[in-house]
């Protein structure tokens, strides 16, 4: 019998967000059973990163991708969650502590993290439908729902968290407005030069950007159709996002009597006027000061974990704060007294062409405050040095080019950082854990790195600091993971650069060469058409396609044939054709002298040997037709095969022809990895070949079998079963994810069958079929992509805005 | 100047801008394409558009540095010499070239 657990003292936690549960993280860390835990969250999901709401919004992340602690995690403590219930009352005599639902749990010791509230402008109109705050996953939601192409959205606030929405709603296609108090934007964050520099971005991105304006009202019924200004302007918008400003969530701890000033009133040790109570996070108050960032909040965590298990009497003392701005693009970060005043003196640099500005604030030779716009890649080197406090001395001369100036070598520069320095600023992971973490556990590679301490894990523009610190710590025996290079042109893997591509926000093929030193100048026949088809995966809308990095079937759209000669594959939908069609295919190919005409084994008909100069004209006429590019020549989407189904076949029990049709109109124009083929079958006699296709259904009574992974190539591998579903709307959702799913882990020529195997089908299960948020994640992704990706490229290439020139010799020498 | 060379006869063609950066157009004649290349630095190349594996059109390539990769069976072959680079081997023929004014003039007799 363990005894232990009658002395156990009981702590109850009330809010479940990164403050309290980071507390409980530190707790853990240095008295993993000395407490029996409870944690009562008003929200429903289990902790997330909530910093990623950002990101979340602007569909960069799913919220799988920002969960922090998951529930099998509370368990895996011994922790009772108790998610979706709102703690109303704490009886302190008692020690008690009450839920909304009724659930009672007693305690010994109690944390208060219940954050903070956005703050509601109490304008006419604040209520109406339509009307929402940025602060949680389901204020995203909300978001989300009335989000889209064509709509409109205002945001009131140009600040830190105003921006980012805006921005996230841009990408989802609205068009946004910002509406902002003062003359400049994040005037709490930014001078004047670097706001309108920030301004210049982000109306180039179409955003309209009001400063100096008052909001008066919001216009509407029951939902909201405008907002007014003072000025008498009234802006239409379909939704408005309030981000003026937070207020710490003191109501409980109010109620109940404790201390309070705008926050809960805590002491250095973060406890409350009751000594059995202590608080953390953005709902407390200490020293008449107030928090808003995460970085000072892991101080208190860190604080609060030392006093509350007796392992040190740790007083939390605020530090400078840093902030970045998350708007993929635009790098911002600004820290300390960045504004100066009489007693300081600026350092600065502007190149206004490439859009950046650095501006360092020195006070009597020590660095107190900095901004930096457009390259913030030296923002940790300066945070430290202002951290330091130190006189720059001989630094003061180069200071302004950065830590490279300083010093050559990253290996040496990250080195020379103290241990309290922050290398990863998306985690708050100190150069300090990293090395001990290093030490502790034989860390030997960057992943081994990301999965122990999360350091770089998230947007990975810190790669590099941490690769430095595995070669400082392990010296000749830093063995880089031996991954396959790319090819000839880079030391990197596929994954490696498709995360930095991500992660670092690489926008062109010339970026990321430049930025991951690729060893030749414009890469090979090999890296240029998988960087080109990365960029259009990860940029959809944004990325401009680079036709001279397109295999000559991609940038002909038709396949080259041993004679230079090429053939045309119209898309026949679903294979069904019509007397119009073939009407149209017969002209052509007598128009066209075609030699060769053929039925090609995915149900359509393909037209040989014609000559590079005719090809406009065929996909005119077969246009004209109503017929379009069959892909038959690309890393696409090919065919949809399908057999006759219900509609005739006896043993038909769904209308395979008809979902068929539905799938390809979904997912033509996709671009892929390789090339991908889906078939769908009206009964488990499997007409259509659906199991030896990447995505393959077959109709059953009850519904549908999905199937994935299959080939008939070279190596002929039948499909893994995926899973049931009943309705069509399902199968259209789970072929969506899939799709999106390879789009983004498969490696440029690999099929999904060597993807299926590389990841395996419980992975695969997991993401799509198990977990139903990433699933519609993954899904509205896809489609998001293919409001771009459907447009039909001989319809382009044969209108008046193509570049006709490549289908002619450019001169005739006879 | 080679290009003086009395035997070369210098012919425009075009213009460096009828190409695309890191693209290839040809000119047609009596003994078949020639395929002109403009590389990222607007360097050009001049070269029988028939690749010595299988004779497949280099203009079609993708092309990188100074070299351009056939679409047909990916032989990479370097666009200063006419050789197929790495393992394999074989030749194609290349011709004069030279840039003036934006303007691109072929040289056609020669055997530079
Ligand atoms: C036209 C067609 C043969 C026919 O006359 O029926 C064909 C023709 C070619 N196939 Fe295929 N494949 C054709 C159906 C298939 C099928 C059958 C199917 O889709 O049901 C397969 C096996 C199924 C599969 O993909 O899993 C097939 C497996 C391949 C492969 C091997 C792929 C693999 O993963 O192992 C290649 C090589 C490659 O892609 O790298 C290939 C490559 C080719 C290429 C593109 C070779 C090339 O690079 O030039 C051929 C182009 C000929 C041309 O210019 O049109 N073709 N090819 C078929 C066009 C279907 C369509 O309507 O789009
Ligand atoms: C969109 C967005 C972007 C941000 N970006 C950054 C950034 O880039 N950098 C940065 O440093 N910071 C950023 N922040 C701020 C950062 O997220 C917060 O500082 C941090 O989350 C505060 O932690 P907290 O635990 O105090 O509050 P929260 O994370 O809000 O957690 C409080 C939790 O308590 C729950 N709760 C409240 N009352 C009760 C109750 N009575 N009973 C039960 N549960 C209750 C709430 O529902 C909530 O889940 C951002 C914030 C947002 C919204
Ligand atoms: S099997 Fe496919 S690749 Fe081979 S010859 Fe036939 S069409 Fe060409
Ligand atoms: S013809 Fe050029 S590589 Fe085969």
């Amino acid at each position: 019998m363990d005894m232990n657990i009658v002395d156990k003292q009981r702590l109850v936690v009330i809010g479940n967000g990164m403050a309290g549960m980071r507390t409980v993280e530190e707790i853990l860390a240095r008295s993993p059973g000395k407490f029996q835990i409870t944690v009562f969250g008003a929200e429903p999901q289990p902790n997330y990163d909530r910093i990623m709401l950002s990101p979340l919004l602007a569909g960069d992340k799913t919220f799988d991708q920002i969960v922090l602690n998951s529930r099998q995690w509370y368990q895996d403590q011994n922790i009772e969650l108790i998610a979706g219930e709102h703690v109303d009352w704490i009886d302190r005599e008692r020690k008690l502590v009450r839920g909304a639902a009724g659930t009672e749990r007693p305690y010994d010791l109690l944390l208060l993290a219940t954050g903070s509230n956005p703050f509601v402008l109490p304008l006419p109109g604040k209520d109406l439908e339509g009307v929402i705050t940025f602060r949680s996953v389901a204020d995203v939601d909300d978001m989300l729902k009335v989000a889209g192409p064509g709509k409109r959205a205002v945001v009131i606030g140009g600040g830190l968290l105003g921006l980012e929405a805006a921005h996230g709603l841009n990408l989802r296609g609205m068009e946004v407005s910002v509406i902002h108090l003062m003359p400049t934007l994040m005037e709490r964050q930014l001078d004047a030069s670097a706001a309108h520099l920030l301004e210049r971005k982000l109306t180039a991105r179409g955003m309209n950007i009001y400063t100096g304006a008052n909001t008066e009202a919001f216009l509407g019924d029951e939902r909201v159709r405008a907002v007014k200004l003072k000025d008498g302007t009234e802006i239409p918008t379909d939704l408005v996002v309030m981000a003026v400003g937070i207020r710490p969530n003191s109501g409980l701890g109010r109620a109940v009597g404790l201390a309070c000033e705008r926050g809960i009133v805590v002491d250095d040790a973060m406890r409350t006027s009751d000594p059995a109570i202590f608080a953390v996070g953005e709902c407390v108050e200490h020293r008449g000061q107030t928090y808003g960032l995460v970085a000072p909040i892991w101080d208190m965590a860190r604080a609060l974990a030392d006093n509350i298990t007796a392992t040190a009497e740790t007083a939390f003392v605020p530090a400078a704060t840093g902030t970045r701005l998350k708007v993929s693009g635009i790098e911002m970060f600004s820290a300390g007294e960045f504004m100066g005043d009489k007693t300081t003196e600026d350092v600065v640099l502007r190149d206004g062409a490439r859009g950046i500005y650095k501006r360092l604030v020195l006070r009597e030779d020590r660095l107190v405050g900095v901004v930096c716009f457009g390259d913030a890649s030296d923002a940790p080197w300066y945070f430290d040095l202002l951290r330091q406090g130190e006189a720059l001395g001989e630094l003061r001369e180069t200071v302004i080019f950065g830590p490279v100036a300083a010093s050559a070598d990253t290996a040496d520069s990250v080195m020379s950082l103290p241990d309290s320095s922050e290398i990863c600023g998306c985690n708050g992971i100190k150069k300090g854990t990293i090395l001990a973490a290093i030490a502790q556990h034989g860390l030997a590679t960057i992943d081994d790195v990301r999965t122990r301490t999360k350091a770089s894990a998230s947007c990975g523009s810190c790669t590099g600091l941490v690769e430095g610190l595995l070669k400082g710590a392990l010296g000749s025996a830093y063995a880089p993971a031996a991954v396959k290079p790319m090819c000839k042109c880079t030391s990197l893997g596929h994954d490696e650069v498709r995360r930095r591509i991500v992660g670092g926000k690489l926008k062109t093929i010339e970026d990321a060469m430049q930025i991951l030193e690729w060893t030749t100048p414009d890469g090979c026949g090999s890296c240029r058409p998988a960087l080109n088809y990365y960029m259009i995966c990860a940029w959809p809308g944004e990325y401009v396609d680079d036709a001279q990095s397109r295999f000559v079937n991609e940038r002909m759209h038709a396949n080259i044939q041993k004679d230079g000669t090429y053939s045309v594959v119209p898309r026949m939908w679903g294979g069904v054709t019509s007397s119009t069609e073939l009407r149209a295919i017969a002209d052509v190919v007598d128009k066209y002298k075609i030699p060769t005409v053929k039925i090609t084994g995915g149900q359509r008909v393909d037209m040989l040997g014609v000559k590079k100069e005719d090809l406009r004209d065929v996909w005119r006429d077969l246009n004209a037709a109503g017929m379009v590019s069959g892909h038959a020549y690309g890393k696409a989407l090919r065919t949809v095969k399908t057999c006759v189904g219900s509609e005739w076949c006896r043993f038909g029990v769904q209308d395979s022809t008809a979902l068929g049709i539905t799938l390809e109109r979904m997912t033509w124009g996709s671009w892929h990895p390789h090339k991908v083929k889906l078939a769908v079958s009206g009964c488990p006699r499997n007409c259509a070949e659906a199991t030896i296709k990447d995505f393959g259904v077959v109709a059953t009574e009850a519904g549908w079998d999905l199937h994935i992974g299959g080939n008939g190539g070279i190596k002929v591998r039948a499909t893994d079963f995926l899973c049931k579903v009943t309705t069509e709307q399902e199968v259209l959702e789970y072929c969506g994810a899939f799709l999106q799913l390879y789009r983004e882990e498969g490696r440029y020529l690999e099929r999904t069958a060597p993807y299926v195997e590389r990841v395996g089908v419980p992975y695969i299960q997991q993401k799509m079929v198990e977990d139903a948020a990433n699933r519609s994640a993954l899904y509205q992704r896809f489609m998001y992509a293919q409001r771009f990706a459907q447009s039909d490229p001989w319809a382009e290439q044969s209108g008046p805005a193509a570049d006709v020139r490549q289908y002619s010799p450019m001169a005739e020498m006879v | 100047m080679d290009g003086m060379a009395r035997d070369v006869f210098f012919t425009d063609v075009g213009a460096l801008n009828d190409i695309p950066r890191l693209g290839a157009r040809t000119v047609t004649t009596a003994e078949g394409d020639i395929a002109i290349f403009r590389n990222n630095q607007d360097e050009i190349f001049a070269l029988r558009d028939r690749c010595p594996h299988k004779a497949g059109p280099l203009s079609q390539g993708i092309v990188h540095g100074r070299s351009v990769t056939c679409p047909l069976h990916g032989w990479v072959i370097s666009l200063e010499t006419g050789q197929a680079m790495g393992a394999d081997s074989g030749c194609t023929h290349r011709f004069s070239v030279k840039l003036e004014d934006g303007r691109i003039l072929l040289g056609i007799g020669a055997k530079p």
